[in-house]
């Protein structure tokens, strides 16, 4: 199908394209691997759509204890970047390999994921068990957000009409630490039906889910399995809330096991 | 209201009017002619419409084309030189790995992708890569094949 008649701007920085999106119904576009589906459903009817995927918000870098994480780096770029190797960003990775298809890992994005705001999308519970900040330029000017206050619900961001995802700074995890995503996706969509990532380091385990809330969520510490049975977690046609809790357990234990093996081999 | 939109296509530098809302498939095939890329689904799912960008494989109903400006896009018409087939088209005339033919310059172009990443994948990863591209004759056994051919091969 073809997209309701929209009018294109190309922005040459951050401050321009924060300008252009000041009109009303504007809407960024970075990779379009959401946002083209919904328009050419005609869900999304954009006035303008100010394409960002040309700022300078690329690429992977470490430094001051942090790995920095440009809005515009696709999931082809975080799947082979070597500065998530090391075991305790190596959810980064693994989750960013399992996103969509090739074709998607192209062009997709993490900034342009974030504002997207699929309540099924993998990287946000990756995101969230390593204890993530965003980065948000508005219209009066930067601030960080954890991935808990920017997502608000399904589809839904704290993000004004004016904010652009420009970062992602993720936390140097300790010496000794691992990570690890698990998902079990629906076949046709691929996205999650329940998909958990795990942090495990010298200071403890956190535990973040997808796929089954109204957003990527973070399990509060103790008992996994209590946890999972005290979530809010919801059941539709393709696996009912019994299922999609005893899947949430299921990916959260092996995400467990999972980044316990990688913590332990660097031990 | 139309744009001007110049892109570099199969290595040739093509220019055109396009919409604001014209999906880079669209302009390949109504804009240029080119109508190898295939419109299999409309929803960004079959990957019929499959091209590289720049080198890499990108669903081309999932991408405005003016955001394509400049950039360079090699359709299934650009691969064989002087009448002679590329080497992953040869393999699939050679190998079964097309029934109906559809769905078939998707896969080539994604499996130019692939290649252009590891010269040789295990069918582990070759299943893997075709997860964007749909068969409907479910030829993928023929179209695995194929793929492991060029690889071999090369």
């Amino acid at each position: 199908m073809i997209p309701a008649a929209t009018r294109y701007a190309r922005a040459s920085d951050v401050e321009h394209a924060v300008e252009l999106l000041a009109e009303p119904d504007a809407k960024a576009i970075a990779g379009g691997q959401s946002l083209i589906p919904v328009m050419k459903l005609r869900i999304a009817r954009p006035s303008v759509v100010v394409d960002i995927s040309r700022l300078d918000l690329r690429g992977l870098e470490e430094h001051d204890g942090a790995v920095h994480i440009g809005a515009l780096s696709t999931w082809a770029e975080l799947a082979a970047s070597p500065i998530v190797e090391r075991p305790g960003l190596a959810a980064i990775a693994e989750c960013a390999r399992g996103i969509g298809d090739v074709q998607v890992r192209n062009l997709g994005t993490v900034g342009g994921s974030l504002a997207h705001a699929d309540p099924a999308s993998d990287m946000p519970a990756v995101l969230l068990a390593l204890d993530a900040r965003v980065g948000v330029h508005g219209a009066d000017g930067k601030r960080e957000l954890t991935v808990s206050d920017l997502l608000l619900g399904p589809f839904m961001t704290s993000l004004g009409p004016q904010d652009l995802v420009t970062d992602v700074v993720i936390p140097l995890p300790q010496a000794g630490s691992g990570s690890a995503y698990v998902s079990v996706e629906h076949p046709a969509s691929g996205f999650a039906l329940a998909g958990a990532a795990a942090l495990v380091g010298p200071s403890g385990e956190q535990v973040a889910l997808t796929g089954v809330g109204s957003t990527p969520f973070l399990l509060p510490g103790g008992d996994v399995h209590e946890a999972i049975s005290a979530a809010e977690i919801f059941g539709d046609r393709f696996a009912e809330e019994t299922y999609r809790r005893a899947l949430a357990v299921t990916v959260a234990m092996r995400a467990l096991e999972q980044a316990r093996a990688r913590a332990e081999a660097v031990r | 209201m139309s744009d001007p939109l110049t892109l570099v296509v199969n290595g040739e530098r093509r220019s055109l009017e396009v919409e604001g809302r014209t999906l880079l498939v669209h302009a390949l095939r109504d804009g240029l002619g080119l109508t190898g890329a295939h419109i299999g689904c409309d929803t960004s799912q079959c990957g019929a419409c499959t091209v590289l960008l720049d080198g890499r494989a990108v669903k081309s109903c999932t991408v405005l084309a003016l955001q394509a400006e400049g950039r360079e896009v090699t359709t299934i018409e650009g691969l064989a030189r002087d009448g002679d087939l590329h080497p992953i088209q040869r393999a699939f005339v050679e190998h079964h790995g097309l029934q109906c033919g559809f769905c078939t310059p998707g896969m080539i172009l994604t499996t130019a992708d692939l290649l252009s990443r590891d010269a040789a994948p295990s069918d582990e990863e070759i299943r893997r890569a075709l997860r964007g591209n749909l068969c409907r004759c479910t030829g993928y056994q023929g179209v695995v094949e194929s793929i492991r051919a060029v690889g071999v091969a090369s």
